[in-house]
Protein backbone atom coordinates (compact mmCIF):
# COMPACT_ATOMS: atom_id res chain seq x y z
CA UNK A 1 0.00 0.00 0.00
CA UNK A 2 1.46 3.32 -1.10
CA UNK A 3 -0.14 6.62 -0.12
CA UNK A 4 0.70 9.96 -1.73
CA UNK A 5 0.60 13.15 0.36
CA UNK A 6 0.15 16.69 -0.90
CA UNK A 7 0.29 18.67 2.26
CA UNK A 8 2.64 17.13 4.82
CA UNK A 9 5.81 18.97 5.81
CA UNK A 10 8.64 18.39 8.24
CA UNK A 11 8.73 21.37 10.59
CA UNK A 12 11.58 20.56 12.92
CA UNK A 13 13.59 17.64 14.21
CA UNK A 14 15.84 17.08 17.21
CA UNK A 15 18.45 14.43 18.03
CA UNK A 16 20.08 13.42 21.31
CA UNK A 17 22.85 10.79 21.40
CA UNK A 18 25.13 8.84 23.71
CA UNK A 19 28.95 8.75 23.65
CA UNK A 20 29.44 6.14 20.89
CA UNK A 21 27.27 8.01 18.39
CA UNK A 22 29.00 11.28 19.26
CA UNK A 23 32.35 9.67 18.38
CA UNK A 24 30.97 8.81 14.93
CA UNK A 25 31.24 10.84 11.70
CA UNK A 26 27.98 12.79 12.31
CA UNK A 27 29.17 13.91 15.74
CA UNK A 28 28.78 17.70 15.48
CA UNK A 29 25.38 17.55 13.79
CA UNK A 30 23.49 16.11 16.73
CA UNK A 31 21.66 18.62 18.88
CA UNK A 32 22.78 17.21 22.22
CA UNK A 33 24.99 14.43 23.55
CA UNK A 34 25.82 12.71 26.81
CA UNK A 35 29.23 11.49 27.96
CA UNK A 36 28.09 8.36 29.82
CA UNK A 37 25.24 5.86 29.47
CA UNK A 38 23.15 6.85 32.52
CA UNK A 39 22.65 10.61 31.96
CA UNK A 40 22.31 11.17 35.72
CA UNK A 41 19.39 8.75 35.88
CA UNK A 42 19.11 5.89 38.35
CA UNK A 43 18.56 3.09 35.83
CA UNK A 44 19.36 2.46 32.17
CA UNK A 45 15.63 2.23 31.40
CA UNK A 46 15.01 5.69 32.85
CA UNK A 47 18.04 6.93 30.91
CA UNK A 48 16.37 5.86 27.67
CA UNK A 49 13.19 7.75 28.56
CA UNK A 50 15.36 10.80 29.21
CA UNK A 51 16.81 10.53 25.69
CA UNK A 52 13.33 10.68 24.20
CA UNK A 53 12.09 13.41 26.55
CA UNK A 54 15.17 15.54 25.79
CA UNK A 55 14.62 15.23 22.05
CA UNK A 56 10.95 16.19 22.44
CA UNK A 57 11.87 19.25 24.48
CA UNK A 58 14.47 20.33 21.92
CA UNK A 59 12.11 19.81 18.97
CA UNK A 60 9.36 21.84 20.67
CA UNK A 61 11.87 24.60 21.46
CA UNK A 62 13.09 24.75 17.87
CA UNK A 63 9.58 24.83 16.43
CA UNK A 64 8.42 27.43 18.96
CA UNK A 65 5.32 25.30 19.49
CA UNK A 66 3.86 24.45 22.87
CA UNK A 67 2.82 20.94 23.71
CA UNK A 68 -0.86 21.95 23.44
CA UNK A 69 -0.25 22.88 19.78
CA UNK A 70 0.59 19.25 19.04
CA UNK A 71 -2.57 17.28 18.24
CA UNK A 72 -1.05 13.82 18.37
CA UNK A 73 2.10 12.19 19.72
CA UNK A 74 3.28 8.95 18.08
CA UNK A 75 6.24 7.08 19.57
CA UNK A 76 7.92 3.70 19.81
CA UNK A 77 11.10 2.05 21.06
CA UNK A 78 12.65 -1.36 21.76
CA UNK A 79 12.03 -1.65 25.48
CA UNK A 80 9.58 -4.30 26.72
CA UNK A 81 6.04 -2.99 26.08
CA UNK A 82 7.56 0.28 24.71
CA UNK A 83 7.80 1.80 28.18
CA UNK A 84 10.42 4.34 27.16
CA UNK A 85 7.79 5.97 24.93
CA UNK A 86 4.95 5.67 27.42
CA UNK A 87 6.92 7.37 30.21
CA UNK A 88 7.94 10.13 27.82
CA UNK A 89 4.30 10.48 26.70
CA UNK A 90 3.19 10.58 30.33
CA UNK A 91 4.91 13.94 30.79
CA UNK A 92 3.26 15.57 27.78
CA UNK A 93 -0.54 15.71 28.09
CA UNK A 94 -0.95 15.02 24.35
CA UNK A 95 -3.05 12.17 22.85
CA UNK A 96 -0.61 9.31 22.36
CA UNK A 97 -0.29 6.42 19.90
CA UNK A 98 2.31 3.82 20.93
CA UNK A 99 3.69 1.88 17.96
CA UNK A 100 6.16 -0.93 17.38
CA UNK A 101 7.86 -2.40 14.33
CA UNK A 102 11.35 -2.64 15.90
CA UNK A 103 13.85 -0.62 13.88
CA UNK A 104 11.19 0.28 11.27
CA UNK A 105 9.21 2.16 13.94
CA UNK A 106 10.30 5.63 12.85
CA UNK A 107 8.96 5.39 9.30
CA UNK A 108 5.80 3.72 10.61
CA UNK A 109 5.32 6.73 12.88
CA UNK A 110 6.04 9.23 10.10
CA UNK A 111 3.61 7.46 7.74
CA UNK A 112 0.89 7.43 10.40
CA UNK A 113 1.51 11.07 11.29
CA UNK A 114 1.49 12.09 7.63
CA UNK A 115 -1.83 10.33 7.10
CA UNK A 116 -3.38 12.17 10.07
CA UNK A 117 -2.20 15.50 8.68
CA UNK A 118 -3.18 14.81 5.06
CA UNK A 119 -6.68 13.84 6.17
CA UNK A 120 -6.87 17.19 8.05
CA UNK A 121 -7.59 15.50 11.37
CA UNK A 122 -4.40 16.99 12.83
CA UNK A 123 -2.40 20.15 12.20
CA UNK A 124 0.78 19.17 14.03
CA UNK A 125 1.92 15.65 14.82
CA UNK A 126 5.03 14.76 16.81
CA UNK A 127 6.83 11.47 16.12
CA UNK A 128 9.54 10.15 18.48
CA UNK A 129 11.75 7.08 18.72
CA UNK A 130 14.50 6.02 21.08
CA UNK A 131 16.82 3.13 21.78
CA UNK A 132 19.59 2.52 24.29
CA UNK A 133 22.44 0.10 23.66
CA UNK A 134 22.67 -1.28 27.18
CA UNK A 135 18.90 -1.61 27.63
CA UNK A 136 18.72 -3.72 24.47
CA UNK A 137 21.77 -5.80 25.40
CA UNK A 138 20.20 -6.56 28.76
CA UNK A 139 16.81 -7.40 27.27
CA UNK A 140 17.82 -9.33 24.17
CA UNK A 141 21.28 -10.71 24.99
CA UNK A 142 23.59 -11.04 28.00
CA UNK A 143 24.29 -8.75 30.96
CA UNK A 144 26.09 -5.66 29.69
CA UNK A 145 29.16 -6.21 31.89
CA UNK A 146 29.53 -9.76 30.54
CA UNK A 147 30.88 -8.64 27.16
CA UNK A 148 30.22 -11.96 25.41
CA UNK A 149 31.99 -12.17 22.05
CA UNK A 150 29.70 -11.79 19.03
CA UNK A 151 30.21 -12.63 15.34
CA UNK A 152 31.17 -9.87 12.89
CA UNK A 153 27.65 -9.76 11.47
CA UNK A 154 26.17 -8.51 14.77
CA UNK A 155 25.01 -4.89 14.87
CA UNK A 156 25.27 -2.38 17.72
CA UNK A 157 22.04 -0.84 19.06
CA UNK A 158 22.37 2.93 18.82
CA UNK A 159 21.83 5.06 21.91
CA UNK A 160 19.72 8.10 21.23
CA UNK A 161 16.39 9.84 21.06
CA UNK A 162 14.97 11.52 17.96
CA UNK A 163 11.85 13.61 17.46
CA UNK A 164 10.22 15.02 14.35
CA UNK A 165 7.35 17.49 14.18
CA UNK A 166 5.13 17.14 11.12
CA UNK A 167 2.88 19.99 10.07
CA UNK A 168 0.46 21.10 7.34
CA UNK A 169 2.29 24.44 6.91
CA UNK A 170 4.85 24.67 4.12
CA UNK A 171 8.50 24.13 5.02
CA UNK A 172 11.67 23.14 3.16
CA UNK A 173 11.10 19.37 3.16
CA UNK A 174 7.91 17.43 2.63
CA UNK A 175 6.80 13.83 2.94
CA UNK A 176 5.70 12.97 -0.58
CA UNK A 177 4.50 9.40 -0.14
CA UNK A 178 4.73 6.36 2.12
CA UNK A 179 4.67 2.61 1.55
CA UNK A 180 3.64 0.37 4.43
CA UNK A 181 5.64 -2.83 4.71
CA UNK A 182 4.47 -6.43 4.44
CA UNK A 183 6.11 -8.80 6.99
CA UNK A 184 8.52 -11.18 5.28
CA UNK A 185 9.53 -14.65 6.39
CA UNK A 186 12.68 -16.04 4.77
CA UNK A 187 13.28 -18.66 7.46
CA UNK A 188 16.10 -16.67 9.10
CA UNK A 189 16.78 -17.48 12.75
CA UNK A 190 20.04 -15.72 13.63
CA UNK A 191 19.47 -12.63 15.84
CA UNK A 192 23.17 -11.83 15.46
CA UNK A 193 22.81 -11.34 11.70
CA UNK A 194 19.87 -8.96 11.51
CA UNK A 195 20.98 -7.71 8.09
CA UNK A 196 20.15 -11.07 6.53
CA UNK A 197 16.77 -11.08 8.29
CA UNK A 198 15.74 -7.62 7.06
CA UNK A 199 16.98 -7.58 3.46
CA UNK A 200 13.89 -9.31 1.95
CA UNK A 201 11.59 -6.78 3.64
CA UNK A 202 13.64 -3.84 2.37
CA UNK A 203 13.71 -5.26 -1.15
CA UNK A 204 9.99 -5.99 -1.14
CA UNK A 205 9.06 -2.51 0.07
CA UNK A 206 11.39 -0.69 -2.35
CA UNK A 207 10.05 -2.74 -5.26
CA UNK A 208 6.42 -2.23 -4.31
CA UNK A 209 6.94 1.48 -3.78
CA UNK A 210 8.46 1.91 -7.23
CA UNK A 211 5.83 -0.26 -8.96
CA UNK A 212 2.89 1.40 -7.17
CA UNK A 213 4.05 4.84 -8.27
CA UNK A 214 5.40 3.79 -11.66
CA UNK A 215 8.86 5.11 -10.90
CA UNK A 216 12.29 3.85 -11.91
CA UNK A 217 14.95 3.28 -9.29
CA UNK A 218 16.89 6.29 -10.58
CA UNK A 219 14.00 8.62 -9.72
CA UNK A 220 15.55 8.97 -6.28
CA UNK A 221 18.84 10.76 -5.61
CA UNK A 222 19.34 8.45 -2.66
CA UNK A 223 17.79 5.25 -1.39
CA UNK A 224 18.48 4.84 2.27
CA UNK A 225 17.84 1.66 4.24
CA UNK A 226 17.50 1.65 8.02
CA UNK A 227 20.09 -0.57 9.60
CA UNK A 228 21.13 -3.52 7.44
CA UNK A 229 24.80 -3.08 8.32
CA UNK A 230 27.77 -3.64 6.01
CA UNK A 231 26.91 -7.26 5.19
CA UNK A 232 23.18 -6.65 4.84
CA UNK A 233 23.92 -3.76 2.51
CA UNK A 234 25.78 -6.04 0.10
CA UNK A 235 23.09 -8.74 0.39
CA UNK A 236 20.40 -6.18 -0.55
CA UNK A 237 22.32 -5.06 -3.65
CA UNK A 238 22.64 -8.69 -4.69
CA UNK A 239 18.98 -9.44 -3.87
CA UNK A 240 17.64 -6.47 -5.87
CA UNK A 241 19.71 -7.52 -8.86
CA UNK A 242 18.79 -11.23 -8.88
CA UNK A 243 15.14 -10.83 -7.88
CA UNK A 244 14.06 -7.63 -9.66
CA UNK A 245 16.95 -6.91 -12.04
CA UNK A 246 17.50 -3.51 -10.36
CA UNK A 247 20.91 -1.92 -9.81
CA UNK A 248 21.14 -0.02 -6.52
CA UNK A 249 23.49 2.82 -7.44
CA UNK A 250 22.50 5.76 -5.28
CA UNK A 251 22.22 3.68 -2.18
CA UNK A 252 23.43 3.79 1.41
CA UNK A 253 22.56 2.33 4.79
CA UNK A 254 22.04 4.36 7.98
CA UNK A 255 23.65 1.66 10.15
CA UNK A 256 26.85 2.07 8.16
CA UNK A 257 26.69 5.89 8.18
CA UNK A 258 26.13 6.41 11.91
CA UNK A 259 29.49 5.07 13.06
CA UNK A 260 33.08 5.15 11.88
CA UNK A 261 33.34 1.43 11.16
CA UNK A 262 37.12 1.55 10.72
CA UNK A 263 37.90 3.03 14.12
CA UNK A 264 34.86 2.03 16.18
CA UNK A 265 35.41 -1.73 16.13
CA UNK A 266 32.88 -2.35 18.91
CA UNK A 267 29.97 -1.59 16.55
CA UNK A 268 30.98 -4.52 14.30
CA UNK A 269 28.61 -4.57 11.27
CA UNK A 270 27.12 -1.13 12.07
CA UNK A 271 24.37 0.55 14.07
CA UNK A 272 20.81 -0.64 14.62
CA UNK A 273 17.77 0.21 16.73
CA UNK A 274 14.76 2.42 15.95
CA UNK A 275 16.76 5.57 16.55
CA UNK A 276 19.64 4.62 14.25
CA UNK A 277 18.02 5.62 10.96
CA UNK A 278 16.24 8.57 12.59
CA UNK A 279 19.57 10.00 13.81
CA UNK A 280 21.14 9.78 10.35
CA UNK A 281 18.11 11.14 8.47
CA UNK A 282 17.40 14.03 10.87
CA UNK A 283 21.00 15.14 11.39
CA UNK A 284 22.36 14.64 7.88
CA UNK A 285 19.86 13.80 5.13
CA UNK A 286 17.25 16.46 5.99
CA UNK A 287 19.95 19.14 5.98
CA UNK A 288 20.97 18.01 2.50
CA UNK A 289 17.34 18.13 1.36
CA UNK A 290 16.96 21.63 2.81
CA UNK A 291 20.00 22.89 0.89
CA UNK A 292 18.84 20.96 -2.21
CA UNK A 293 22.05 18.94 -2.31
CA UNK A 294 19.59 16.06 -2.48
CA UNK A 295 16.13 16.44 -3.98
CA UNK A 296 14.40 13.11 -3.55
CA UNK A 297 15.23 10.51 -0.96
CA UNK A 298 13.53 7.18 -0.29
CA UNK A 299 13.98 6.38 3.40
CA UNK A 300 13.30 2.70 4.05
CA UNK A 301 13.61 1.81 7.73
CA UNK A 302 13.87 -1.95 8.33
CA UNK A 303 12.86 -3.92 11.40
CA UNK A 304 13.42 -7.48 12.65
CA UNK A 305 10.32 -8.70 14.46
CA UNK A 306 11.02 -11.09 17.32
CA UNK A 307 11.41 -11.25 21.07
CA UNK A 308 13.98 -13.13 23.22
CA UNK A 309 11.52 -15.97 23.90
CA UNK A 310 10.69 -16.68 20.25
CA UNK A 311 14.39 -16.70 19.39
CA UNK A 312 15.17 -19.36 22.01
CA UNK A 313 12.16 -21.34 20.75
CA UNK A 314 13.81 -21.28 17.30
CA UNK A 315 10.91 -19.52 15.58
CA UNK A 316 11.72 -17.75 12.33
CA UNK A 317 12.51 -14.05 12.66
CA UNK A 318 10.17 -11.97 10.49
CA UNK A 319 11.08 -8.61 9.06
CA UNK A 320 9.30 -5.48 7.90
CA UNK A 321 10.26 -2.29 6.10
CA UNK A 322 8.24 0.92 5.87
CA UNK A 323 9.27 3.48 3.27
CA UNK A 324 8.90 7.27 3.30
CA UNK A 325 9.65 9.42 0.28
CA UNK A 326 11.17 12.78 1.26
CA UNK A 327 11.32 15.71 -1.17
CA UNK A 328 12.86 19.12 -0.96
CA UNK A 329 10.24 21.82 -1.53
CA UNK A 330 10.75 24.28 -4.40
CA UNK B 1 13.10 -15.74 -4.17
CA UNK B 2 13.28 -19.28 -2.83
CA UNK B 3 14.34 -19.53 0.81
CA UNK B 4 17.17 -21.92 -0.05
CA UNK B 5 18.43 -19.62 -2.77
CA UNK B 6 18.28 -16.72 -0.33
CA UNK B 7 20.32 -18.63 2.24
CA UNK B 8 22.98 -19.18 -0.42
CA UNK B 9 22.98 -15.46 -1.17
CA UNK B 10 23.44 -14.71 2.54
CA UNK B 11 26.28 -17.21 2.82
CA UNK B 12 28.06 -15.50 -0.09
CA UNK B 13 28.31 -12.34 1.99
CA UNK B 14 29.14 -13.91 5.33
CA UNK B 15 32.41 -12.66 6.83
CA UNK B 16 34.98 -15.24 7.83
CA UNK B 17 35.63 -15.38 11.55
CA UNK B 18 39.31 -15.44 12.50
CA UNK B 19 39.05 -18.79 14.23
CA UNK B 20 42.78 -19.63 14.27
CA UNK B 21 43.69 -16.21 15.66
CA UNK B 22 40.91 -16.36 18.29
CA UNK B 23 41.93 -19.89 19.31
CA UNK B 24 45.58 -18.85 19.62
CA UNK B 25 44.72 -15.81 21.79
CA UNK B 26 42.42 -18.00 23.93
CA UNK B 27 45.21 -20.61 24.25
CA UNK B 28 47.71 -18.00 25.43
CA UNK B 29 45.40 -16.11 27.81
CA UNK B 30 43.77 -19.28 29.15
CA UNK B 31 47.24 -20.75 29.66
CA UNK B 32 48.30 -17.57 31.45
CA UNK B 33 45.37 -17.92 33.86
CA UNK B 34 46.53 -21.53 34.45
CA UNK B 35 50.08 -20.37 35.14
CA UNK B 36 48.85 -17.72 37.58
CA UNK B 37 46.74 -20.41 39.28
CA UNK B 38 49.72 -22.73 39.61
CA UNK B 39 51.90 -19.94 41.00
CA UNK B 40 49.18 -19.18 43.55
CA UNK B 41 49.03 -22.85 44.58
CA UNK B 42 52.82 -22.88 45.04
CA UNK B 43 52.68 -19.61 46.92
CA UNK B 44 49.98 -20.76 49.32
CA UNK B 45 51.51 -24.17 49.99
CA UNK B 46 55.01 -22.73 50.49
CA UNK B 47 54.25 -19.64 52.56
CA UNK B 48 51.09 -20.72 54.36
CA UNK B 49 52.21 -24.35 54.73
CA UNK B 50 48.93 -25.65 53.28
CA UNK B 51 48.37 -29.07 51.72
CA UNK B 52 48.14 -28.88 47.90
CA UNK B 53 44.39 -29.61 48.12
CA UNK B 54 43.80 -26.69 50.46
CA UNK B 55 46.12 -24.48 48.43
CA UNK B 56 44.00 -25.26 45.28
CA UNK B 57 40.88 -24.08 47.09
CA UNK B 58 42.66 -20.87 48.16
CA UNK B 59 43.83 -20.37 44.56
CA UNK B 60 40.27 -20.71 43.22
CA UNK B 61 38.90 -18.29 45.78
CA UNK B 62 41.61 -15.79 44.83
CA UNK B 63 40.84 -16.04 41.09
CA UNK B 64 37.10 -15.75 41.73
CA UNK B 65 37.66 -12.72 43.95
CA UNK B 66 39.76 -10.86 41.41
CA UNK B 67 37.55 -11.75 38.42
CA UNK B 68 34.51 -10.48 40.34
CA UNK B 69 36.34 -7.36 41.50
CA UNK B 70 37.51 -6.56 37.95
CA UNK B 71 33.96 -7.10 36.64
CA UNK B 72 32.62 -4.72 39.26
CA UNK B 73 35.28 -2.15 38.38
CA UNK B 74 34.01 -2.34 34.82
CA UNK B 75 36.97 -3.47 32.72
CA UNK B 76 36.79 -7.28 32.82
CA UNK B 77 34.23 -7.33 29.94
CA UNK B 78 36.83 -5.64 27.73
CA UNK B 79 39.36 -8.36 28.62
CA UNK B 80 36.73 -11.03 27.83
CA UNK B 81 36.04 -9.43 24.43
CA UNK B 82 39.74 -9.77 23.65
CA UNK B 83 40.61 -13.13 25.24
CA UNK B 84 37.20 -14.76 24.62
CA UNK B 85 37.33 -18.40 25.77
CA UNK B 86 40.74 -17.79 27.38
CA UNK B 87 38.90 -16.05 30.22
CA UNK B 88 35.42 -17.58 29.84
CA UNK B 89 36.38 -21.24 30.27
CA UNK B 90 38.53 -20.94 33.45
CA UNK B 91 36.85 -20.25 36.79
CA UNK B 92 37.28 -16.51 36.08
CA UNK B 93 34.48 -16.81 33.48
CA UNK B 94 32.17 -18.44 35.99
CA UNK B 95 32.74 -15.67 38.53
CA UNK B 96 32.42 -13.00 35.84
CA UNK B 97 29.08 -14.37 34.59
CA UNK B 98 27.62 -14.24 38.09
CA UNK B 99 28.95 -10.81 39.02
CA UNK B 100 27.90 -9.24 35.72
CA UNK B 101 24.34 -10.62 36.11
CA UNK B 102 24.25 -9.44 39.74
CA UNK B 103 25.26 -5.91 38.76
CA UNK B 104 22.79 -5.85 35.86
CA UNK B 105 19.73 -6.80 37.89
CA UNK B 106 20.58 -5.06 41.18
CA UNK B 107 18.16 -2.20 40.39
CA UNK B 108 15.22 -4.62 40.20
CA UNK B 109 15.61 -5.42 43.89
CA UNK B 110 17.59 -7.92 45.99
CA UNK B 111 15.04 -10.74 45.66
CA UNK B 112 13.19 -10.15 42.36
CA UNK B 113 16.28 -8.80 40.59
CA UNK B 114 19.65 -9.86 41.92
CA UNK B 115 18.49 -13.10 43.53
CA UNK B 116 16.37 -14.26 40.63
CA UNK B 117 18.84 -13.41 37.90
CA UNK B 118 22.33 -13.88 39.36
CA UNK B 119 22.50 -17.48 38.09
CA UNK B 120 21.04 -16.60 34.69
CA UNK B 121 24.26 -17.61 32.91
CA UNK B 122 26.02 -19.63 35.61
CA UNK B 123 22.94 -21.73 36.40
CA UNK B 124 23.49 -23.81 33.26
CA UNK B 125 27.06 -24.56 34.29
CA UNK B 126 26.02 -25.58 37.78
CA UNK B 127 23.10 -27.76 36.64
CA UNK B 128 24.99 -29.67 33.97
CA UNK B 129 28.12 -29.79 36.14
CA UNK B 130 26.14 -31.58 38.86
CA UNK B 131 24.39 -33.87 36.35
CA UNK B 132 27.64 -34.90 34.65
CA UNK B 133 29.39 -35.38 38.03
CA UNK B 134 26.54 -37.71 38.99
CA UNK B 135 26.84 -39.71 35.76
CA UNK B 136 30.64 -39.94 35.93
CA UNK B 137 30.37 -40.91 39.59
CA UNK B 138 28.22 -43.88 38.58
CA UNK B 139 30.59 -44.86 35.78
CA UNK B 140 33.47 -44.74 38.22
CA UNK B 141 31.51 -46.86 40.71
CA UNK B 142 30.75 -49.51 38.09
CA UNK B 143 34.21 -49.67 36.49
CA UNK B 144 36.49 -49.03 39.44
CA UNK B 145 34.26 -50.21 42.27
CA UNK B 146 34.07 -46.78 43.88
CA UNK B 147 37.79 -46.41 44.54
Amino acid sequence: MTTKYKNVYIKDTATVVGPYEYEGPLSKRFDKHYEDMYFNEETLEKAETKLMSDSIELALDKSKLKSEDINLFIAGDLQNQITSSTYAAGKLNIPFLGIYTACATNTEGLALGATYIESKICKNVMVSVSSHNMVSEKQFRNPTEYGAPKPGTATFTATGGATCILTNKKSKVRIESATIGIPQDYAQTDPLHMGSVMVPAAANTIHRHLTDLGRSINYYDLILTGDLGIYGKEILKDFMKTEYGMELNNYNDCGVMLYDLENQKEVQAGGSGPVCSALVVYSDILKKLETKELKRVLYVATGALFNPTTVFQKSNILSIANAISLESVE
Amino acid sequence: MEKKLYNKLVMNHKPTEKRAENAFIAFLTGGLVGVIGQLLVEFYSYYLHLSSNDASVFMMVTLIFFASLFTALGFFDKWVKFARCGLIIPITGFAHSMTSAAIEYRKEGFVTGLGANMFKLAGTVILYGVVSAYIFGFIRLIIMGGV
